[in-house]
């Protein structure tokens, strides 16, 4: 059994841009934003200027539930640099609202992983300043 | 079926410097240069004959040899480079191109996974995402999809490693023999992806130089470009890697399926279809990519790939023999791009019938392919010894 917990360790710099300050806003109060298009109701995210479905471009911010399921994970036991410590577990969440996140899985054993189980995504604050959302098994 | 131009373009030469885990020495320059010249050699010119370049060192190449003005493309390698210096020959911009790169220095410091494989992204960075772990969330979709088995995976990598292994100009040459249980039993980099199931990385140059088929006359074995395509899916390593993401153009067109539409159009432009191709020379960053591909490309329905790679079709002498020189897993990898063009030289030596080992006996079409699910493209291009 081999636990998965946030990472402890600096994080490679990001650079936020001008579609996804409010994303990076959001997590800092601990909150999922993703954005809506306000013509046909479809969820969009990462951040963009139009709606991937009907090219609106009134896409407005909204809350996500925090709540979704596994759609995909690995494992990764070689890291992609020394500041990263394994074993940790990328995975895209599909969420309640129907949109798609790349995050890594904590909280919980690496045997405990498998598609469509119920997460929660909690919020983790890194010494560079920067909220991260990750996920937990409900 | 109406003329298609791109029959009326040639490959006349082609070259790989020698490929090696570290080319003392050699910078990026220097070994791209190499291979330049190793090409035009293979294709019996002089720099002066050649009116094209494509390449991040082609414009060094025009300058060195004072060629110039000549056509020059700043085409990404791979794929998508022959296919431009194709249509450029076949519209008149250029009568002969050349396309050179090479990549020695930039990654000896091992600590790290290579460099062209860290996305900086702010979506993908904070998670210590690499290629790897993109393409294992695709392969572990499948995997829930379909009943796919690391298995199945591991005899794809061990049959490529097995055809390096006998591969003199390998970099990993003599370093088997493989079975799949070796695969598995190596170390764990992404699951479900071993180390075995995964490309190494490497240094190394290619090159190859195309002409109009009026020119190449009197050539020894031109060969034809018969088809061709590239799908993309917009850029990797920021949006997640969702198998079924896509569709709006196409139902079934969709990132797992990435490659799908270019094979259709490669394949209608030859006039064939999967079953007349005698070698596969599939780009193979990870042993799933290569599952993924008999299926995209309508080698095999959609979730049969893992029992097709397991039915005798892909090792020397069945009826589809995947990358025969070892390919990244094995030949090499010689960069972000180097060995992308790799897989279509490996094409020509088949049709050319000099491949020093893995020869296909008689082999007339060859499938070359580049990119994979992971990074949401997949680029085609079929070779032929003939037009049909």
């Amino acid at each position: 059994m081999t636990r998965l917990h946030a990472q402890p360790g600096p994080i490679t710099a990001i650079a936020a841009s001008i579609f996804s300050e409010p994303y990076w806003e959001g997590c800092a109060r601990g909150e999922l934003r993703f954005q809506r298009c306000s013509s046909c109701s479809c969820p969009v995210h990462t951040p963009a200027a139009v709606c991937s479905v009907c090219g609106a471009d009134t896409l407005v911010w909204e809350s996500s539930s925090g709540t979704g399921v596994i759609h995909s994970y690995t494992v990764v036991w070689r890291p992609v640099n020394q500041d990263f410590q394994v074993p940790y577990a990328p995975a895209i969440i599909e969420l309640s609202e129907g949109w798609f996140l790349l995050t890594c899985i904590i909280d919980c054993e690496t045997e405990e992983l498998s598609i469509g189980a119920a997460v929660t995504i909690t919020f983790h604050a890194t010494p560079e300043g920067v909220t991260l959302p990750y996920a937990r098994p409900t | 079926m109406q003329h298609n131009r791109l029959h009326d373009v040639v490959i006349t030469g082609v070259h790989n410097t020698r490929q090696a885990k570290v080319l003392e020495g050699h910078d990026s320059r220097s070994i791209s240069l190499a291979a330049a010249h190793g090409a035009l050699a293979d294709a019996g010119l002089d720099p002066i004959d050649i009116d094209g370049v494509v390449g991040p060192f082609g414009n060094d190449f025009i300058h060195q040899h004072r060629i110039g003005p000549v056509w020059r493309s700043l085409s990404p390698l791979g794929i998508p480079a022959v296919l431009e210096a194709a249509m450029a020959i076949a519209c008149g911009l250029a009568t002969t191109v050349l396309i050179a790169t090479g990549e020695a220095g930039s990654h000896r410091q091992r600590s790290s996974t290579a460099p062209w494989t860290r996305p900086t992204n702010e979506f993908v960075a904070p998670y210590g995402m690499f290629t790897a772990a993109e393409f294992a969330l695709m392969a572990r979709r499948h995997m829930h999809l379909f009943g796919t088995t690391p298995e199945s995976m591991a005899h794809v990598a061990a049959v490529i490693r097995n055809n390096g292994h006998v591969h003199p100009d390998a970099v990993f040459h003599g370093r088997g023999p493989f079975t799949a249980a070796d695969v598995l039993e190596s170390r764990m980099v992404a699951d479900p992806f071993h180390l075995l199931d995964c490309a190494m990385t490497s240094e190394g140059g290619t090159a190859m130089v195309l002409t109009s088929a009026d020119r190449a006359n009197g050539s020894a074995k031109p060969v034809r470009i018969l088809g061709g395509g590239t799908d993309h899916f917009g850029p990797a390593y920021q949006n997640p890697p969702v198998w079924e993401s896509g569709g709006r153009r196409r139902p079934d067109l969709t990132a797992g399926t990435v490659g799908r539409r270019a094979s259709e159009l490669a394949f209608a432009a030859a006039g064939i279809g999967p079953a007349d191709v005698d070698v596969c020379e599939f780009y193979d960053p990870f042993s799933f990519e290569i599952i993924r591909q008999f299926e995209a490309f309508g080698f095999c329905g959609e979730g049969e790939g893992g029992d097709f790679v397991l039915s005798g079709s892909i090792e020397p002498g069945g009826l589809f023999p995947i990358t025969t020189d070892g390919g990244t897993m094995s030949f090499s990898h010689g960069g972000a791009a180097v060995q992308l063009l790799q897989r279509v030289i490996r094409g020509v030596q088949q049709l050319r019938g000099t491949c020093s080992s893995m020869q296909v006996d008689g082999a007339e079409i060859a499938m070359c392919t580049g990119g994979g699910s992971g990074a949401m493209f997949t680029d085609v291009i079929v070779l032929g010894t003939d037009v049909p």
